[in-house]
């Protein structure tokens, strides 16, 4: 025994630990013992050793006071927490401890372990992982201001990016934080998975989040994708997130009523995570790369999830080749939503008709294949198409049919006006949409016979943005 | 445990920590300078003379003062001072 000492993490504030005085008292005569404090030095006694600062509090991964830890030659052999008689006794080999006090008691939650507490300790003295260059804010400060200064904020206020924030974000991914998610445009910046953090608690987002916003992320930095001329085109363009899967239930992502407006944080806040990285990380900002004549308000953010579980139809990732079981990011090179009214048709082929006839204007009714679109069905529309039975396929094909105009009808100079297709398309069909450029998602409130377009970019297709999807790795 | 506020970056950090100062125009010629008396002792002697030498060259000058050199500008001043100024010419000390 002569190599076996104890060490005894206690606080004053804890009942049981300042019960157990008598007890040190007996140890500290027969055995080589040192007390932590965590709250007071002067308790027990003036001997005590202060771990005001909870330093070896969290190096011994202390969860309870009392915690009585025993080691030999340096290394820990064993500990007890709480007050048992018996199991002390045994594990101190000192009898008849504690004589007339209650032979049991459960310990108390120690200090290192309160809520906020760990990660002000894990960011202080553990292994973060985190290298973001570290900017002091002076007291006097207010660091969303100062956040505004630096040119971090989209125009709203963002969450001060503090260690123990992205420190707590970063436990929402197994990725490490150092690990590159992509190259950000336009600079083409290496994003580490802590930048990505960074500008999530930024935008507002919970750890939990995290897995979706990478992956969205890494959609926007696929070639396909051309977030570059998304960004600078004098077009309203940003990127939309759509997302599909478990994950979009799992986080609380809206899906239903109110699904393409305000009020739900994991909606409002993914979209801006990957907008704040854009500008931030990439360079990207209003009136420098990105030219928009007038943006729109989504470019603050714009991410919602498909309603998938009374949805008549394939996922919209379903029917990109994922399986129903997988989650994923969809995104799609996107401006305004415009709403299609219609309460009275109650066939499929009717209501297909409103919609083509709606979808016919984006961007300009004269232009086909120029501009994809996302036509957002309401589950009060989706229901007509299920009783008639019709797949989101025969939905786009009837679109399809439907808009399709000889070249001379849409052609320059057509109908009164210059705009139009090109000239040499005078002799040709054309319907609305280039092939895989309309797709269809299920979203929204009960009530309602309303559905929304969501018009694409007019740099549409392979020689400009594609809608990309990736797979979320939870 | 008090300890003081720090931020991660969230840039690609290719710009140094300290903000840096606007690029200083290559020339004064066609824009209005401003002449901020910062209401401490004889500033606005230092300001006359500038602005005696400034008229003299041709430039277009105008005056501003702070209510009291210890507090910023009051928003307003600043406002006046932006919407009608290219640059701005402080004089600071006694």
């Amino acid at each position: 025994m002569s190599d076996t000492t104890f060490t005894l993490v206690v606080k004053r504030d804890c009942p049981t630990c300042t019960m157990l005085v008598p007890v040190y008292q007996q140890l500290e005569v027969s055995r080589k013992l040192k007390i932590l404090t965590q709250d007071d030095p002067s308790f027990p006694s003036p001997t005590a050793v202060d771990d005001r600062s909870l330093e070896q509090s969290f190096r011994l991964d202390i969860e309870t006071v009392p915690t009585l830890i025993k080691f030999a030659a340096g290394a820990e052999t064993g500990r007890i927490v709480g007050w048992h008689r018996e199991e002390w006794e045994e594990f101190t080999g000192v009898a008849a401890l504690g004589p007339g006090l209650m032979p049991s008691k459960p310990g108390c939650g120690a200090l290192n372990v309160m809520p906020g507490m760990a990660e002000r300790l894990q960011v202080r003295f553990g292994d973060s992982g985190m290298s973001a260059r570290e900017i002091s804010v002076n007291e006097l400060s207010d660091p969303v201001e100062m956040a505004y200064e630096r040119g971090w904020s989209d125009g709203l206020p963002v969450v001060p990016p503090t260690p123990e924030r992205v420190w707590r974000m970063l436990q929402g991914t197994t990725r490490q934080p150092d690990e590159i998610v992509g190259l950000i445009p336009p600079d083409l910046a290496p994003c580490t998975v802590e930048k990505v953090a960074i500008n999530g608690v930024m935008a507002g987002c919970k750890p939990e989040y995290m897995p979706v916003i990478l992956a969205a992320v890494e959609a926007a930095c696929l070639d396909e994708f051309a977030m570059h001329g998304v960004l600078a085109t004098t077009y309203f363009s940003g990127p939309i997130v759509i997302v599909n899967g478990p994950i979009a239930q799992k986080i609380g992502m809206n899906a239903e009523g109110n699904v393409l407006g305000q009020g739900n944080r994991a909606n409002s806040t993914i979209g801006r995570a990957l907008q704040l990285v854009i500008r931030n990380v990439g360079g990207g900002k209003p009136g420098e790369v990105d030219r928009a004549a007038m943006g729109y308000p989504g470019k603050h953010g714009f991410a919602f999830a498909e309603r998938e579980h009374d949805s008549p139809w394939k996922s919209l990732a379903e029917q990109r080749g994922f399986s129903a079981d997988e989650s994923t990011v969809t995104l799609f090179a996107g401006g305004g939503v415009q709403g299609i009214m219609d309460q009275l048709s109650r066939t499929a082929e009717g209501l297909a008709h409103s919609f083509a006839m709606s979808l016919q204007t984006v961007s300009h009714y004269k232009l086909a294949f120029a501009t994809d679109a996302i036509l957002v069905v309401s589950p009060e529309h989706a229901r007509v198409f299920r009783q008639d039975g019709w797949s989101k396929q025969d939905l786009i094909d009837k679109i399809q049919e439907i808009t399709k105009k000889p070249g001379s009808e849409i052609v320059r100079r057509s109908d009164g006006n210059a705009e139009g297709m090109p000239e040499q398309f005078a002799n040709a069909d054309f319907s609305k949409f280039r092939p895989g450029g309309l797709n269809i998602v299920h979203a929204g409130g009960t009530a309602g016979m309303f559905s929304a377009i969501i018009a694409g970019w007019v740099g549409s297709g392979p020689r400009g943005s594609v809608p990309v999807t990736v797979k979320i790795n939870e | 445990m008090s300890q003081q506020l720090t931020m991660l970056d969230p840039t690609n950090e290719q710009s140094p920590v300290q903000r840096e100062a606007l690029p200083r125009p290559k020339s004064l010629e066609g824009l209005t300078i401003g002449l901020l008396d910062i209401s401490k002792a004889r500033g606005d002697v230092l300001l006359n003379r500038l602005e005696s030498h400034l008229g003299d060259l041709g430039h277009t000058t105008k005056r501003y003062q702070k209510p009291t050199f210890a507090r910023p500008a009051p928003e307003a001043l600043q406002q006046q001072i932006a919407t009608e100024c290219d640059v701005v010419i402080e004089a600071l000390a006694d």
